[in-house]
């Protein structure tokens, strides 16, 4: 834990067409931190995600975001990404036609040119692909393919933290990580994740279950209810919403 | 409407003896019968005409064109500007200027015994047997465009392939357009693999710089006899100012397979006519066709396929991505005759329109008189996926190559069909290419 913030979301307000969604999120979460967001369906949780990866499909109405002291909201989605966030999807989207391996060299390649990098050569790619997909037991067969397509809910949860793995963010957001994974699915996924950690990045998990927070040890844990956070505390307050659902928190 | 028709005729009529003079026998013979049909016709088909309605082929054929029907020699600058080779794909070359074919060294010295490829006039002295049994059998005069292109058409290219002969490499047409002034080139091929024969042919279609309006008309005939397989790509690279009107007639015989693909990468103004007559049982045979359209290109494919004889397997997938005021159209259609059972055939469009004013008409069509059969068609006409282009961006993939990524992945299918690994490498760089908005991805074959 640090003092340096590298997330700082003030006030933050966000509608899809015209129905507001967030009402005022306020966020911060310094390097080493692990945040877990909880909170009942349709709350806004995989909104918030959204947002701050810049999903075209809402509108931010007010307040901000700040990503290590950048205005994260005025950047392109592919910039944040080049920034050092990631978002692990709820839903992977299967993109029939392109491989694996381009899609990611595409990934590795754009984030150093934004850097004014020169791109990966072939070998020293291949042996970068090689080393992160050990960290989640991904099978080499799925850089054939085409991204997710086909992929079983495991392989797609674990294609993210593979990615994960490869663009190194500082910050990455995994939206509902356990949904669709059996118990040793989680426990790869969950693990590598663990692995993925360090003093300097920071993770923010947002779930359904307190299952996942058994794997991944959250520093703080906020309940997102009605696009506001209306309660924050210590990984106590996940067992406690386990025991006694998200209804004592309504009022 | 201009009825551009007479002025192709009154040039026949008035030039008889010269047209036939630079021609030979079995062309000749046809052309009365096709003036009849012209004459029953009384015009070439219009915008809105059933089967046309998109695509005028009178205005096509409407612009004051000269036809070179005495055959001055007009040059073109084959070396500097197409020499189209595919990396690691060494073929057997020709070419194709305006109406004329001109084997290259390499083809005289390498074609195998019991394959032929050399010009009509050439074929109809050496193989008059051949040629004459076969000239004019699968295309239909009943076609207006087909009856004008057998009334003009004074040369071509003519390619065999003897009884049980396999040709490894690919033959290649290189095609081009040279019009020093406006011109209009009247095309044909005649392709018989005789049985258990096997071959396969790219044809490449340029028009060389700096030349004026042009057309192309050009009618190809296919025969797959027994047995036989016949791989069709052709892949047109042209420019705004060109027109291009190519029929490719095809009759499969029994256990005989075809695998035609069509590319439109850059043009002016296209139409695509494939007519497939399967005649025998046990056939397969597949169609496909891309187009890129962007500026104002406008690109018509056309599909006719009979199955006329039972367990034939067809398949058909056209693709289209249509950008800026491009304008697309496919109707295809599929006849199972009566009698044809346990046929497979199987057809789909499917469109991405990449600005609002692109536009794409599509209607497939499925004429069944039998049991006994399976066959679908559909069609789409969409965005590219913005949950596809958000998720790579996200990963940090630019929106712009995102798109690029998405258009050529799109066309993954259509290039899947071709049998020939390099050129599926060389179109997927050419596609690549092109999509970056480079318009003659041909030119970096050099």
């Amino acid at each position: 834990m640090s003092d340096e913030i590298l997330l700082k979301v003030t006030d933050l307000r966000a509608k899809v067409e015209d129905k507001e969604i967030l009402k005022g999120i306020n966020l911060t979460v310094r390097p080493g931190e692990v945040h877990a967001i909880m909170g009942p369906n349709g709350s806004g949780k995989s909104t918030l995600s959204s947002v701050l990866a810049g999903n075209p499909a809402f509108t931010v109405t007010g307040g901000s975001a700040e990503f290590h002291g950048i205005d994260l909201l005025a950047l392109s989605p592919e910039d944040r990404s080049h920034e050092g966030l990631f978002l692990s999807f709820q839903y992977p989207v299967e993109i029939p036609g392109v491989s694996m391996v381009n899609f990611m060299r595409a990934a590795v390649n754009a984030k150093r040119e934004y850097f004014n990098q020169p791109q990966l050569s072939a070998g020293d790619f291949l042996k970068l692909m090689r080393q992160k997909r050990a960290i989640v037991e991904l099978d080499n067969k799925l850089a054939s393919r085409s991204v997710n397509e086909g992929f079983s809910g495991g392989e797609k949860k674990r294609n993210e933290i593979f990615q994960m793995a490869v663009l190194e963010p500082r910050l990455s957001i995994l939206d509902e990580t356990d949904s669709g994974l059996d118990i040793d699915a989680l426990r790869v996924v969950a693990g590598g994740v663990n692995q993925l950690k360090t003093s300097q990045n920071a993770t923010i998990v947002i779930t359904h279950y307190q299952r996942l927070l058994d794997y991944i040890k959250p520093d703080f844990v906020h309940v997102l209810y009605k696009g506001r956070i209306v309660r924050t505390g210590g990984p106590e307050l996940a067992l406690e919403l386990e025991e006694k659902g998200y209804d004592w928190l309504k009022d | 409407m201009q009825n551009a028709l007479y002025q192709y005729i009154e040039l026949y009529n008035a030039n008889r003896p010269v047209v036939e003079a630079r021609s030979s026998e079995p062309l000749n013979r046809l052309r009365t019968a096709a003036l009849e049909a012209l004459e029953t016709a009384g015009r070439l088909p219009a915008k809105g005409d059933e089967g046309f309605e998109k695509t005028s082929i009178n205005d096509m054929f409407a612009p004051d064109f000269g036809v070179n029907i005495s055959g001055v020699n007009i040059p073109a600058d084959i070396a500097s500007s197409f020499r189209c080779g595919v990396p690691n794909l060494s073929t057997l070359m020709g070419v194709v200027v305006n109406d004329r074919f001109t084997p290259t060294s390499t083809l005289l010295k390498n074609l195998p015994a019991g394959v032929t490829m050399c010009s009509l006039s050439e074929a109809a002295g050496k193989h008059p047997g051949i040629v004459g049994k076969w000239y004019g059998s699968v295309a239909n005069l009943d076609s207006p465009g087909t009856a004008l292109n057998t009334l003009l058409a004074q040369e071509g290219v003519f390619i065999h392939v003897a009884r049980g002969i396999r040709l490894e490499k690919a033959l290649q047409l290189v095609s081009i357009l040279s019009a020093p002034s406006p011109l209009a080139a009247f095309r044909r091929i005649l392709l018989v693999a005789e049985e258990g024969a096997q071959v396969s042919v790219l044809k490449c279609d340029h028009t060389q710089e700096g030349s004026k309006q042009c057309l192309s008309s050009e009618v190809v005939e296919i025969v797959a006899l027994n047995g036989s397989k016949v791989e069709w790509y052709d892949i047109e690279e042209s420019n705004a100012d060109t027109s291009r009107y190519c029929q490719v007639y095809v009759a499969q015989h029994e256990g005989a397979q075809v695998n035609l693909c069509g590319s439109t990468l850059t043009n002016g103004t296209t139409r695509n006519e494939y007519s497939l007559d399967i005649n025998g049982d046990n056939t397969l045979s597949h169609l496909s066709g891309m187009a890129i359209g962007s500026g104002s290109q406008h690109i018509d494919n056309s599909s006719d396929l009979r199955h006329k004889a039972s367990r034939g397997h067809s398949n058909q997938v056209f693709k289209y991505v249509l950008d800026d005021n491009a304008t697309g159209a496919f109707e295809g259609s599929i006849e199972v005759c009566h009698g044809a059972r346990f046929v497979e055939a199987y057809q789909s469009n499917r469109n991405i329109l990449a600005s609002s004013n692109a536009r794409m008409h599509t209607k497939p069509q499925l004429l069944i008189y039998n049991d006994d059969v399976k066959c679908s068609h559909g069609a789409t006409t969409g965005q590219l996926d913005s949950k596809a282009l958000f998720y790579m961006q996200t990963r940090g993939i630019p929106l712009q190559q995102a798109r690029r990524m998405l258009m050529q992945a799109f066309m993954a299918d259509v290039i899947n069909t071709i049998e020939l690994e390099p050129l599926r490498d060389r179109l997927r760089h050419m596609i690549e290419r092109r999509f970056d908005g480079c318009q003659s991805g041909c030119r970096e074959c050099k």
